[in-house]
């Protein structure tokens, strides 16, 4: 094989682990969409937030820690000095829960049958209000996450990929990231035990029934409270796994918050309410990326064609097919 | 006038199994939509909620069935009683476990979920399977056509058929009472006249009580035995179907057929502004 096409499979399969990272985000926003209609700005801050507590439980940081030793001249830093992670992850899974009860509680529910644009003003609130509370809780400091997947290049793919060149040419074989591997394996197990569980099971069937009509729902018996409840739990989980791989890639800092905004353009290639096109529309993403800043990227002088390309995209998009790949059919019937 | 009046305290006895008492519905704090509505229904018996649009008889189901809370609408005055029980203050889910069930105006069917799905969202709030195996067969029993469609979406489904879904899907709850709004909402007449049969043999066979709130003032008598008329947010009068049908005023407002033969539409305006009711 020659170095170029082995170069290229290397782009394609980097962009793909990397669009599953994107992936990971979107699905939290397709999840809250489909059941309240809602495009949940704050699913960033959800990811940050959750990152920012799995850290703290891990160290045994002391909540609002800052505050309370400003209000009572203490010194509270450290409870102990750490956690196992397994227990690290479930504290912060009922967390996320409690998160999601207190959202419906604070917000959702006055908003019931409201249009659209103002629940996603109230989310916008939301996401800085939680930024806020994160501050506050776990101080701004950036800070290492690791609860032991591993990462780095893989030596195994390098060492077998390096003969597939011909001989003599100047190849070391292809470098993957082995943090997206394990993203990718944990997004595949994600997605089929949500759509298993949304295809299959009562409370899954309610789910999609609240999705179509909320009055219908109602009136048939299904609790929105219970439903919204679950939905923004289940995306609150969705965004800790994204939380914990971003956060591992880059450290726990409050930029992450701002993965929302690459989630935006994998939404409108796979569609807001696909799960699947969640995951195809993050991997289109990764992929185009990848191969536009490689490929394209150097008649760009300011470079940093990464950055962009994904929006790019979506507009292109927009205009043929503004359901997205696999967004709900729009039913006319004539 | 007295017939009717007569007709009235005969149903007002312990059958009733519904009792709305002197409601008053206001919408977002400020529209008042229900001026004092009472109205009783008889177990097992289909009674009909009749009037022009915007009369309140959507608000009155809803109100029943508590829907309204959904929509910024609120119960100011008044009670709700259903088997002796206050039910005001339960929300939509608690409700259709007591048995109380609405089939919204407009059908409302999930429309990316199979019919079949729909039908089964029906059952949420029971939990016995083979109880709801059997209410799905039962189902199908009363809309052949339902069957046949079961794996399509209902989106793509006719207009009756989405009615036949509606009704289906309430059923699918097992309730003592179906709270009915506008089934012949934008259906062709035999369509309207075969949905009703089969609301009739659901009463008939299933027992089920029927409130049928309806603007089709011909169809809705023929089928019910009891019927109220809602004006502008006001129970303007009651009776028994038969004695309604048999009412002059009836006639001339609600089933079009005047004595003096076909009137011009000046004449109707100025009688209409002479004799309000109330």
């Amino acid at each position: 094989m020659s170095v170029e096409l082995l170069n290229f499979i290397e782009t394609v399969l980097n962009g793909l682990m990397s669009g599953v990272m994107y992936s990971l985000v979107a699905l939290g926003f397709v999840l809250i969409f489909k059941a309240s209609g809602v495009f949940n700005f704050a699913q960033g801050v959800f990811a940050l937030f959750a990152a920012l507590t799995l850290v703290g439980y891990q160290t045994g940081q002391v909540p609002f820690a800052h505050v309370i030793n400003e209000l009572f001249g203490t010194n509270y830093h450290n409870w102990y000095a750490s956690m196992p992670n397994f227990l690290a992850i479930i504290l912060t899974m009922i967390t996320m829960i409690a998160l999601a009860w207190i959202i419906e509680r604070l917000v959702l529910k006055h908003l019931v049958n409201q249009d659209p644009i103002i629940l996603f003003m109230a989310t916008i609130g939301l996401a800085f209000a939680l930024e806020g509370v994160g501050d506050l809780m776990w101080g701004s400091d950036v800070k290492v996450l690791d609860v032991g997947i591993p990462s780095g290049g893989s030596v195994w793919l390098e060492e077998a990929t390096i003969g597939l060149a011909a001989e003599g040419s100047d190849y070391y074989g292809m470098y993957i990231d082995v943090l997206n591997v394990w993203a990718t394996v944990i997004a595949v197990i994600l997605v089929i035990t949500l759509a298993l569980f949304s295809q299959y099971t009562k409370t899954g069937r309610a789910l999609r029934a609240v999705a179509d009509d909320h009055q219908a729902a109602l009136s048939v018996g299904i609790s929105l409270r219970t439903i919204w409840i679950l939905v923004w739990a289940i995306s609150g989980f969705i965004a800790m796994v994204a939380g914990i791989m971003w956060g591992t890639e880059s450290g726990v800092q409050f930029s992450l918050s701002l993965i929302a905004l690459k989630a935006l353009p994998v939404l409108i290639l796979g569609g807001f309410t696909s799960i699947p096109g969640a995951i195809i529309g993050g991997l289109l993403i990764g992929v185009g990326e990848k191969l536009a800043e490689i490929y394209i990227g150097g008649y760009f002088e300011t470079g940093a064609l990464e950055n962009w390309f994904a929006y790019v995209m979506a507009l292109v998009f927009l205009l043929f097919r503004p359901q997205g790949l696999f967004g709900d059919k729009i039913i006319e019937r004539v | 006038m007295d017939d009717i009046k007569m007709a009235k305290n005969e149903t007002s006895s312990t059958e009733d199994i519904l009792i709305v008492n002197n409601i008053e519905v206001v919408y977002s704090h400020v529209i008042l939509v229900l001026k004092g509505v009472s109205l009783k229904v008889k177990k097992g018996g289909i009674t009909a909620l009749l009037g022009g649009n915007g009369a309140g008889k959507s608000t009155t189901l809803k109100s029943i069935s508590n829907l309204l809370a959904s929509e910024r609408g609120e119960v100011t005055k008044g009670s709700v009683t259903f088997s002796d029980e206050y039910i005001h203050d339960l929300d939509p889910a608690q409700l259709v476990k007591k048995g109380v069930i609405q089939v919204m105006e407009g059908r409302h069917c999930f429309e990316h979920l199979t019919v079949e799905e729909n039908l089964l969202t029906g059952a949420y709030t029971r939990s016995n399977s083979k109880e709801v195996k059997d209410d799905l067969e039962r189902v199908y029993n009363y809309f052949p056509r339902l069957r046949e469609r079961r794996t399509s979406l209902a989106g793509y489904t006719s207009g009756g058929e989405q009615q036949m879904i509606a009704i289906g899907r309430a059923l699918m709850a097992h309730p003592t009472m179906i709270l009915l709004d506008e089934p012949s909402m934008g259906l062709a007449p035999q369509l309207v006249k075969q949905i009703f049969e089969i609301v009739a043999e659901i009463n008939r066979k299933e027992g089920v009580t029927i409130l049928l709130a309806e603007q089709n003032t011909n169809i809705a008598l023929q089928y019910s035995e009891y019927a109220y008329i809602l004006e502008n947010g006001r129970v303007v009068m009651e009776g028994s179907a038969e004695s309604m049908r048999d009412n002059e005023d009836v006639k001339e407002f609600y089933l079009g057929i005047s004595g003096e033969g076909r009137q011009s539409f000046k004449d109707v305006k100025q009688y209409r502004r002479r004799k309000r009711w109330l």
